[in-house]
């Protein structure tokens, strides 16, 4: 029976000396879907995919990989595949000895390791030494490495880094054939474009704290609004206020309507007898959503 | 670069089910990666050329010289130590790769490709710490044995050639491997320590080479009773042919605690690389 890899994350903080980077953070990632990771540069993304694969302890909270420590499973690479964003290769070795070196812990035989080479698009220089790689040659052999152990669980940190336009076409079509094997698959960005082709599901963190987690269809909706032009919007604005509804006055004449779509805008005014001259449902891009829910994330601490 | 096209992947059904990891597969996986690195060849060649080409030179000149040494000195000379010699530089590179062993995997990050390969992490500084020992021991045994041959060929021509049966001998050629070896191992405890090429090897030479240096300027009463145990101090009464029969140490009883520090070192080192984050 093939371990199923829910990754759980609860309640985890890490500090380093007085530096705060994961603040307790909790969520879960779910098989059969490619779940994004998002957050601006130093939001603790990096770290919390090193907590899951073992090579940083929390400070407090626990991460497990299917209902385990990475550690005290007795094949972690079965379990978890890792790309992590450093390079983790000895650079004087050859793609294939790196390769087989990691197989060998496991047992995993050397058909697999060819397997994986030939997966990732890297026969003809498997047995050059690793120093010589290019960027985008060296994501590919930590794609291979992440693959090796067939692992229910695949966690790609910023695995479009370097690759040329036809690599990245090639992860996305990559991670979404993995992730409809019934595989896990948690892939940390800071592109939205790219999370928005390739996700089902996000996780935005921002200092070390959980944002939002939902749907890539529900973070979009967070910045979706509805613009509304009418003679009467003093008197429209007092109508469509609400407990989840906030409108805007953005110029003499215009609301900007946030919380309700333009079809229940519609009624209200019909009902009222108001007479609308524009009605303009405004779909803020993923990037834009992004942008809205971790701009207090990014500010310099100094300035607080 | 090369095209590539978007395969399905292999699915899981050709694992062999016994996949896990076992301390002997990281073994296996050291001893591959310790053979996948050119560096490795080239040092241990150099170890090698340093012990039989320096052993070689040093008894060619002292054969050379022979008939004009006063005879104070021509009693002194002890012609098995004379082939050996070559520890000296054999040390410094042996010491240089066992730390290499460790800080290489640091200094590139494949550390952390070896630690999620086997997340318990103890298995990681065992195979290493083994598949250098075995190697090195074979290694510097040969070296040691062969630089004696080579060193005694020459003495011979002057006829103050010694042979391995000769009391003592045996043991300084023996333990000329095993005294390196541990020196290297020194390294790859430290290595684990300090995680930096440069700070393990100023540290190894430092212990190996500078303390003694320290001790000698300690007033005699204090000395006497520290330095014999300094850890070079008490390894080399191992290669010593005609040991002091009243010296602090024994050659074994010296090489034992000269492995107490190999065995604290690898310890510490352990210890932290179970703590510490990768």
């Amino acid at each position: 029976m093939h371990p199923t890899g829910v990754i759980e994350v609860n309640g985890v903080t890490k500090r380093y000396g007085t530096r705060v980077a994961v603040d307790d953070l909790s969520f879960t990632v779910s098989p059969g879907a490619v779940t994004g990771f998002l957050g601006p540069n130093g939001a603790g993304k990096s770290t919390t995919m090193r907590m899951i694969v073992g090579l940083d302890r929390p400070t407090a909270g626990e991460v497990l990989v299917n209902g385990r420590h990475y550690a005290e499973h007795a094949a972690p690479l079965r379990e978890v595949g890792a790309l992590l964003e450093a390079k983790a290769v000895h650079t004087g070795r050859s793609a294939y000895h790196h390769l087989l070196a990691m197989a060998l812990t496991h047992g995993i035989p050397r058909r697999r390791v060819e397997e994986v080479i030939d997966l990732v698009g890297l026969q003809e220089v498997a047995r050059k030494r690793v120093g010589g790689f290019s960027l985008g040659m060296g994501q590919r052999l930590g794609v291979a490495a992440a693959l090796l152990g067939d692992p229910a669980t695949l966690i790609l940190d910023e695995p479009v880094n370097g690759l040329d336009p036809e690599g990245v076409r090639w992860i996305r079509t990559l991670l979404r054939s993995l992730a409809a094997e019934g595989r896990t698959v948690f892939v940390s960005s800071h592109l939205m474009s790219e999370m928005a082709l390739t996700a089902d599901h996000l996780i935005v963190i921002g200092k070390g704290r959980l944002i939002a987690n939902a749907s890539v269809a529900e973070v979009t909706a967070i910045g979706r609004s509805v613009r509304v032009r009418a003679q009467e919007a003093a008197r429209l604005r007092d109508l469509l206020v609400g407990p989840d509804v906030t409108v805007d006055a953005v110029e003499p004449g215009v609301l900007q309507v946030n919380g309700l779509d333009s079809s229940a805008i519609g009624r209200v005014a019909c009902e009222h007898s108001i007479a609308l001259d524009e009605l303009t449902p405004i779909t803020a891009s993923l990037e834009e959503a992004f942008m809205d829910l971790t701009k207090d994330a990014v500010e310099f601490r100094e300035a607080s | 670069m090369t095209a590539v096209t978007s395969k399905p992947v292999v699915r899981r059904a050709e694992m062999p089910d016994n996949v896990r990891v076992t301390l002997p597969r990281v073994l296996r996986s050291e001893w591959s990666k310790f053979w996948s690195l050119r560096s490795s060849y080239f040092t241990l060649g150099g170890m090698v050329l340093a012990m039989v080409g320096l052993g070689g030179l040093f008894s060619a000149v002292t054969a050379n010289r022979y008939p004009l040494m006063t005879h104070v000195e021509q009693l002194r000379l002890d012609p098995a130590q004379v082939s050996l010699r070559g520890y000296a530089i054999a040390q410094l590179v042996i010491g240089v790769l066992g730390v290499l062993v460790v800080t290489g995997e640091y200094g590139t990050g494949m550390i952390r490709s070896s630690l999620v390969g086997a997340p318990r992490r103890w298995p990681v500084l065992v195979a290493k710490a083994a598949v250098f020992a075995v190697i090195t021991l074979v290694v510097t045994e040969i070296a040691a044995f062969a630089a004696f041959f080579v060193g005694q060929a020459f003495l011979d021509g002057q006829h103050i050639g010694t042979t391995l049966g000769a009391d003592g001998v045996l043991r300084a050629v023996v333990g000329t491997g095993l005294y390196l070896t541990v020196v290297g191992l020194i390294g790859t405890g430290i290595g684990f320590v300090i995680r930096s090429t440069a700070g393990s090897v100023a540290t190894v030479f430092g212990l190996l080479l500078v303390l003694p240096v320290l001790g000698e300027a300690l007033p005699s009463d204090w000395g006497d009773k520290i330095n014999p145990y300094l850890p070079s101090n008490a390894g080399q009464q191992l290669l010593v042919v005609h040991p002091d029969a009243a010296a602090t140490l024994s050659p074994w009883g010296g090489f034992a605690v000269f492995c107490g520090y190999a065995l604290a070192a690898l310890l510490i080192g352990g210890y932290l690389l179970r703590r510490r984050d990768a």
